[in-house]
């Protein structure tokens, strides 16, 4: 549609007879979007260059957040390190922990326990659910519907107190450390986890109801904000945005990080339209089947953490001879699946217990460059549209 | 090193016969923990666009994804011969295959080639290695700084910035109560 628009707009010109319209004016117009602005999730800030309702040109300018995080990685030891990862995506702090612990470990040669990598999973799916839970309520709440929004956050609060119980922190845990974890589960933990995923697999289906396949909703998102296959890799975008275009790809199936080659589960795609349960208006790469892709990969999620809780034995929660951790005068990167797409950590050891460069390749730096690729051409309410379904945390976008 | 990585040498040797790539793993100490093979291969500046392009054309590499793009900055490194190592993560889906490919660049005018017409991605991440680095990636369509304000004249990730001390705002007046 976007093209379409774009292509047909000087015969709309022509057509419009301005004697008998009146005076239409079609003079272009910078509107400033952002950086605070509700729908832009953050401190994102988009010039659009609008003709009328049309966005010809959507700049995004991001590093109103930048707080050099990569430098403070440089001057600190990996433990110091860590509260620090939890700032760059904080809605999904697990990961950024989990990330950031892998990638020392790997450079250090550090093996860490058996149950220490099941609560890993454990708890990186669960922060994957509750941040999608958030992406999807702050995106049906761009969209004009309310009422999702309040159920899935009822539904989030559930997963913070589960960490909380466990690590004593709701949003920056800090929970996952260099060579383990730093606490057990308390005492019933994991019965409570079973209540809370017999309760909220259920649920997943009410969101269905109440947003995916609401007229509105699908009216706004279908079709909108297009991304092929192509420039989906092109653009090194990753994630649910590179999984909404139609493309099989997914680090825990591709290259199994820590012990995600014992689970079984599917990856959910972007599909095109016409089936029994997606609307019929939906291409492959929109706006809804991003949204979709986050959905149905929250039931997988739950699908990963039911097989952990079966399989999780006991023992150790936290390696050996972590003291005096050096780091070799090597590099290593690693990348892991994260809630927004694959988050990279380069780290390279000078031999010292600091590390030399620390890099991190956060996922919504990519995902949010294509927003003027795919924003030309749409209409001005389709840009929120646009950025909510990418999903981004600029926390992690500017560092 | 693994068959996948060999046979994508054995193509670029074939390739490029006056380049020589030296491949070496990220990790020379070899990996305990179960991780991939990561390989890197070097390549000079003058060759880089040649080579990338042939990276993401040729069927049997085809890296269609630009997963990551950064900078090293080895000064404080005494035994390096370079200043600055240019890091690409390149990644083909289809085969399921990284390959990494640093590029060396020294003080006073450090300039890569631009790769933004192979991967449209490497648009922000070169304008970050830019801002952060100060190294100039020519061709580049939007040379700007990203994360630091236009104004902004320093490079802060290079190692001789300083933490404290520089570009603070130390002008304020200060208010005490008595002041008022």
């Amino acid at each position: 549609m976007a093209d379409t628009l774009l292509e047909s707009q000087p015969d709309l010109m022509l057509d419009i007879d301005k004697s008998e319209q009146g005076d239409v004016r079609t003079e272009e117009m910078l509107v400033n979007m952002g950086p605070q602005h509700p729908a832009t999730h953050g401190v994102l800030r988009v010039v659009l260059r609008t003709d009328g309702e049309l966005v010809l040109e959507a700049v995004p300018h991001i590093g109103y957040l930048h707080r050099c995080a990569e430098k403070i990685g440089e001057n600190l030891q990996p433990y110091q390190y860590i509260p620090y990862t939890d700032r760059m995506d904080y809605l999904a702090g697990m990961n950024n922990n989990q990330a950031f612990a892998i990638a020392i470990e790997r450079l250090a040669g550090i093996e860490v326990p058996e149950r220490a990598k099941y609560i890993r999973v454990i708890f990186a799916e669960l922060n994957r659910i509750a941040s999608h839970l958030v992406a999807l309520g702050t995106y049906g709440l761009d969209m004009g519907a309310f009422t999702p929004f309040l159920y899935m956050f009822r539904e989030r609060e559930m997963i913070l107190d589960l960490f909380e119980s466990t690590c004593g922190a709701r949003l920056t845990y800090s929970y996952i450390n260099v060579g383990g974890v730093h606490d057990d589960f308390p005492d019933r933990f994991l019965d409570v986890l079973e209540e809370f995923l017999d309760y909220f697999e259920p649920k997943i289906e009410e969101y269905n109801q109440l947003l995916s396949y609401n007229h509105i909703f699908v009216k706004r998102t279908a079709n909108v904000g297009v991304i092929s296959p192509d420039d989906a890799v092109r653009w090194a975008l990753t994630g649910p945005v590179l999984r909404g275009s139609g493309i099989n790809w997914d680090l825990r199936k591709s290259t199994p990080y820590e012990i995600y080659d014992r689970f079984d589960f599917d990856i959910p795609i972007g599909l095109p339209g016409g089936s029994e349960r997606i609307p019929r208006s939906v291409v492959v790469g929109d706006c809804w089947n991003r949204y979709f892709v986050r959905l149905v990969e929250m039931e997988q999620s739950c699908r990963i953490i039911r097989q952990a809780m079966k399989q999780i034995p006991e023992g150790k929660i936290l390696a050996n001879k972590l003291k005096n951790l050096k780091l070799p005068n090597d590099e290593v990167y690693v990348e892991i699946e994260n809630p927004r797409g694959q988050l990279g950590f380069y780290i390279r050891g000078d031999g010292s217990a600091i590390p030399s460069r620390v890099k991190a390749r956060g996922p919504s730096f990519c995902n949010i460059s294509v927003l003027n690729h795919i924003g030309k051409g749409c209409l001005l309410a389709d840009i929120p549209a646009i950025v909510g379904s990418i999903d981004i945390v600029m926390g992690e976008c500017d560092r | 090193m693994e068959p996948s990585t060999l046979q994508v040498i054995a193509v670029l040797k074939q390739a490029f016969p006056d380049v020589d790539f030296a491949p070496a793993p990220l990790m020379h100490r070899g990996d305990a923990t179960g991780g991939v093979e990561q390989i890197y291969l070097r390549v000079a500046a003058d060759k880089l666009s040649a080579v990338t392009r042939f990276l993401h054309d040729d069927e049997r590499c085809d890296y269609a994804q630009l997963c990551d793009l950064t900078c090293v900055d080895y000064l404080e490194f005494p035994k390096a011969r370079n200043r600055f190592a240019v890091v690409y993560s390149l990644l083909s889906l289809t085969r399921n295959h990284r390959i990494w490919i640093k590029c060396f660049v020294n003080d006073p005018d450090p300039e890569v080639p631009s790769v933004t017409h192979i991967w449209k991605g490497a648009e922000w991440m070169e304008r970050e290695v830019w801002d952060m680095f100060g190294v100039r990636f020519t061709g580049h369509p939007d040379p700007r700084r990203i994360l630091t304000w236009e104004d902004f004249k320093a490079h802060p990730l290079r190692k001789d910035y300083p933490l404290r001390g520089r570009g603070e705002r130390e002008d304020y007046p200060v208010l005490t109560r008595d002041s008022r």
